[in-house]
């Protein structure tokens, strides 16, 4: 009975017997009323190294939160640390606490997502590690190998880390995200300690706010570029927006012009999207904005040049007058 | 007066069209035009204003590389930087050198230059790791103001706006600290001729890793560079009924 136990779990965990040993801490985004999506496609990623997953919740009043991560299937534990210290969610003062969870728990992966939280707090937590971190990781081949894209997504590269902790930010986009259900996680306090710091201290967020879908997760998403000419004219976007429930995202050219914030720009210094529809108005596809959306399930390009390169990745091109075409779409969607 | 380091690094310039190897082990980098890393550009003209706003005495301009870095350290130099430090690592060290050793090395000449600010931008085209600035904050313990679009420089103490996910932050730190440039900081000047022809008088020290005590053995072994999948052909439609047509048959709409 024991050999079939053993052939069981082989055959269940493609990475063989060692994974058994791998435990790791996902580090959970979050606003302290809700964690954001980005936390459940770690979440999967985690799940593919195999092993024991323990969710790090630091933050205030964010016990919703932890309820919330403790119902998600697949994860063991959920440590907690709800202090005033952890407002804005500084790495200064996240760093320390996660330090302290990984001498108490000795994890060999520590995960978050790519987010501007994610690429903030983790090489600083690998640095006080000494371990060299791995940056938006699109595949796991084995615990110890990790693909990633480089120059811009134009080339994949596959690596084997030699650090005996493994320090991962995840690209949301490339791991579907694991549901908060059919979970049942014991919630313990994180370690306490004095995490204080005067060095540093968070003001004010101003954050845009917008009723349209999130556009990092979102199932469609309109992008515009330098065609649109003005800020005003982004209505038209929104308007097709409204009526495929998309989010709107931008070029860089759009945005360096100020007809939207830079919050909205998708591309290799923006945010990645792969949603299932990609709409892309008045955007010449430049090497940079390709990198944010090339893995786009369907790509449109609604541009007047036809030697735009946006036409060489686009599924349906039209070659027109995005002010004619894209009132004209609204109008018969 | 404050002192500033600014880290630059030269990578393959961000409107060539990269080739990977045929057998895999990186891309071609042979004959292909490189320049500053744009970020890079950024950080260091945010040094320049700051000595311009008369908030900074010297700037340090640091590359890590083969010998061509020193070309970049001149263009800093010509863009208003006072002195370079180049970091020689060359060939199979300078194929697996990685954020990690560059944060060491800027840490320690941080330290033995005594400066109170180090700016980086915020990623380097060609890794797109974005970790070099994190990691000297966590190596110094200095407070680090990442993907800055706004520095603001009151006696030591620093404003700083960050480019978030959903919009805008603002912290406040002291000095000494880390800063990355995000590509809203600035606008980069252009050096002029007759800057091109002064830099060329500053000062380069040369340095290797080993001078300043950092282990440069590589962390990671990379396994393969592959070129990521072509995506197929498309299709150019006539109109915008075409294209709802094509929308609904793919369950869009």
């Amino acid at each position: 009975m024991f050999a079939t136990f053993l052939k069981t779990s082989r055959f269940s965990n493609k990475f063989g017997t060692l994974a058994r040993y791998e435990s790791t801490l996902v580090i959970a985004e979050h606003n302290n009323a809700s964690v954001s999506p980005v936390t459940c496609n770690a979440l999967s990623a985690a799940k593919k190294i195999g092993g024991d997953i323990t969710v790090l919740i630091a933050g205030t009043k964010c016990d919703p939160v932890a309820q919330a991560v403790s119902k998600a299937n697949g994860v063991s534990r959920v440590l907690v640390a709800d202090n005033d210290v952890f407002k804005g969610f500084l790495p200064e003062v996240l760093t320390p606490l996660i330090i302290a969870t990984q001498n108490e728990h000795k994890f060999t992966h520590i995960m978050a997502g790519a987010t501007a939280f994610g690429k903030a707090l983790l090489p600083r937590v690998a640095a006080k590690l000494d371990v060299s971190p791995i940056s938006d990781i699109i595949g796991i081949k084995a615990p110890d190998t990790f693909v990633r894209t480089i120059y811009a997504g134009n080339a994949i590269q596959t690596l084997k880390s030699k650090d005996n902790v493994k320090v991962l930010s995840v690209r949301g986009t490339s791991f579907e995200p694991a549901p908060l259900e059919g979970g049942n996680a014991k919630s313990d306090p994180a370690p306490a300690g004095d995490y204080k710091t005067n060095l540093i201290e968070f003001i004010k967020q101003e954050l845009t706010k917008s009723d349209r879908p999130e556009l990092t997760s979102a199932k469609a998403v309109i992008s515009g570029g330098r065609g649109m000419k003005s800020g005003d004219n982004f209505k038209l976007l929104y308007a097709l927006a409204d009526k495929l429930n998309a989010a709107v995202g931008a070029s860089r050219a759009a945005v360096d012009a100020g007809f939207v914030s830079n919050d909205l720009q998708v591309g290799q210094t923006g945010k990645i999207v792969a949603p299932d529809l990609y709409i892309a108005v008045g955007i010449s596809g430049a090497i940079q904005h390709l990198a944010g959306m090339k893995d786009s399930k369907t790509i449109v390009a609604i541009n007047k040049d036809p030697e735009a390169p946006i036409f060489q990745v686009a599924d349906y091109g039209l070659v027109a007058d995005l002010f004619k075409a894209v009132p004209e779409l609204t109008e018969k969607l | 007066m404050a002192r500033a380091l600014v880290g630059v690094k030269r990578v393959i310039d961000y409107a060539v069209k990269i080739r990977v190897k045929s057998d895999k082990t990186g891309v071609v980098t042979d004959g292909v035009k490189h320049s500053m890393n744009p970020f890079d550009e950024i950080a260091i003209e945010e040094a320049v204003r700051m000595k311009e706003k008369k908030l900074v005495q010297e700037i340090i301009a640091v590359s890590c590389g083969p010998p061509q870095s020193q070309e970049t350290i001149r263009t800093a130099l010509a863009m208003g930087a006072d002195k370079g430090i180049h970091v020689e690592v060359s060939g199979p060290e300078y194929e697996t050198l990685q954020p990690i050793h560059v944060s060491k090395i800027l840490a320690k000449l941080a330290q033995d230059e005594k400066v109170d600010f180090i700016i980086v931008g915020k990623q380097a085209i060609d890794d797109d790791c974005n970790q070099t600035a994190q990691m000297i904050g966590g190596i110094l313990d200095w407070p680090t103001g990442t993907f800055c679009s706004k520095i603001e420089n009151n006696n030591g103490e620093l404003t700083v706006t960050r480019e978030v996910d959903g919009g805008l932050e603002v912290i406040k730190m002291k000095t000494p600290a880390v800063l990355s440039a995000d590509l809203r900081l600035n606008e980069p000047r252009y050096a002029t001729l007759p800057n091109i022809m002064k830099a060329k008088k500053k000062p380069i020290k040369k340095m290797t890793p080993k001078d300043l005590g950092v282990d440069t053995a590589a962390r990671i072994d990379v396994l393969s560079v592959e070129e990521p999948p072509v995506r197929q052909a498309g299709s150019v439609l006539p109109d915008v009924d075409s294209l709802i047509t094509k929308l609904k048959e793919g369950g869009h709409v």
